[in-house]
């Protein structure tokens, strides 16, 4: 199930300084939109605001068409997963860090255990299903988070540079794979990143975020130019890796 | 070094014969400390989380307090309490002087901003971000709540531990609002005392040595608890 997510006229000021001011913004569904921008931009605040996390202080945030207020907040949010760059698990084992969220959104124990399995196994990380979240490589744990965030089958998933801090085969391997699965679901993505070489693995439309607003939104390669979408620009030492496939 | 080890033989003489006195007096102290600790914990824990999760006037005047009363010394809870529950008090319709009650009370107010104290900086400790994930997971307030407390345990295990050293040690309180009525208020502390004032330190000794032993299996129980948990660290 994919959803369409919009703001409109939003404002954000933190300390008396604005640190978003975005007049329209539109995530249509079943779209992958790459976030990008220099640091303070405002694109990590965006997600966040988007997620549902944070109340802007003027603007309007629609799911599906469907106003978001207090009243609704939390039946909104149960349609989104969000995957930080940390990966934030519970103190836990894996498996439970799977299922918990689950259980968290109603589904009951027979069903949360199969998809946790499901994602569990979609991930390669059905090893490590007893094993404790403190105790996993950050790799692990990533692994961990993403299978937890798309367990959860949101209708957007929103990704804060999800890949940031882990190593590089361990980043390509995980792209590729979460590239085949949001192309497979044609789940609507948003995703934060700094490194360009991320981009093509998932998608080629990007926004550009400078100053708290979008200030540029469309392909890839009108925006970073053509050797944007050759992964081997970024990563010229690997053969195996693929160009970027891009949901157009 | 005489009384000490005449100290620790009498303490096993007196538990292995069972000594009625004893063992009333050990039961007491078990009783009072743990219902004051779980009163503490309830009025501990919530408090806090709040503190620990909110932003409003007077939050920081609030935090100073806790920190304050972490701090209390027993003998003023003593006093405060002793005049919240003698006859002309507020409370003294109620008869709760010299008794268990109010050593209880007593004890639960010098408890609480301990383990209020130690709870909001386990939450605090909490890494931000987690707190969000927890959001994003799409949580109840209820859900929320009880997630973050599981994330924090450990820090609110310390909480209950200083909470229950807090009261198990204190004399001054359990003193004057339970007056050490033997075979009544009379627990550990008291009784060393009175013994000590007596002259009595073989008995005195044997009487610490068995609040020591006390001691140590409770926070034992809550450190393996702890340390249980905190294994795969």
């Amino acid at each position: 199930m994919t959803a369409e997510l919009s703001i409109t006229q939003l404002k954000l000021r933190r300390s008396g300084r604005e640190i978003l001011d975005i007049d329209r913004f539109v995530l249509d569904s079943g779209e992958i939109l790459a976030v990008i921008g220099p640091n303070g931009a405002g694109k990590s605040t965006l997600l966040q605001v988007l997620a549902l996390l944070l109340v802007p202080d003027t603007g309007i945030i629609e799911l599906n068409g469907e106003m978001i207020v207090n009243g609704n907040r939390l039946a909104a949010r149960r349609k989104l997963a969000v995957v930080f760059q940390e990966s934030l698990l519970l103190d836990t084992t894996v498996q439970k860090n799977i299922e918990i969220p689950l259980r968290i959104r109603g589904v009951g124990r027979t069903e949360a255990i199969r998809r946790t399995r499901e994602w569990m196994a979609r991930l390669g990380i059905t090893h490590l299903s007893g094993r404790r979240a403190r105790s996993l490589s950050g790799g692990e744990s990533q692994r961990t988070s993403i299978a937890r965030a798309l367990a959860m089958q949101p209708e957007i998933l929103l990704m804060d540079e999800p890949f940031s801090a882990l190593d590089y085969p361990t980043r390509k391997s995980l792209l590729a794979e979460l590239g085949d699965i949001l192309h497979t679901t044609r789940m609507t993505t948003i995703f934060v990143t700094h490194d360009f070489s991320e981009i093509p693995a998932l998608t080629r439309q990007v926004a550009v975020m400078f100053d708290g607003r979008i200030i540029k939104r469309g392909n890839i390669q009108d925006i970073l130019g053509e050797t944007a979408v050759s992964v081997r620009s970024w990563a010229p030492w690997d053969e195996d890796m693929e160009d970027g496939r891009g949901a157009g | 070094m005489n009384i000490f080890t005449e100290g620790l033989q009498s303490a096993f003489q007196m538990l292995r014969s069972l000594d009625p006195d004893v063992l009333s007096i050990t039961w007491r102290t078990i009783h009072v400390s743990t219902v004051a600790t779980f009163i503490s914990i309830l009025i501990g824990i919530p408090i806090g989380t709040i503190l620990a999760l909110t932003r409003f006037r007077g939050r920081g005047v609030l935090v100073s307090l806790i920190n304050f009363g972490m701090g209390l010394p027993p003998v003023v809870v003593g006093l405060a309490t002793w005049l919240m529950l003698t006859r002309y008090g507020p409370l003294g319709m109620f008869n709760l002087l010299y008794t268990p009650t109010a050593i209880i009370m007593a004890q639960a107010v010098i408890a609480s901003p301990i383990v209020a104290g130690f709870s909001l900086a386990a939450i605090q400790s909490l890494n931000p971000k987690m707190l969000l994930q927890i959001q994003a997971l799409g949580t109840t307030r209820f859900q929320y709540l009880m997630l973050l407390l599981w994330e924090a345990r450990l820090g609110i295990l310390s909480a209950v531990i200083a909470g229950f050293g807090g009261v198990i040690s204190e004399v001054g309180a359990s003193m004057m609002v339970g007056g050490n009525i033997r075979g009544y208020t009379r627990v550990l502390t008291t009784a060393t005392v009175l013994e000590v004032s007596k002259g009595k330190f073989e008995l005195a000794t044997a009487l610490s040595i068995i609040l020591l032993a006390l001691t140590f299996v409770i926070v034992s129980l809550l450190s393996f608890l702890q340390q249980r948990k905190s294994a795969f660290r």
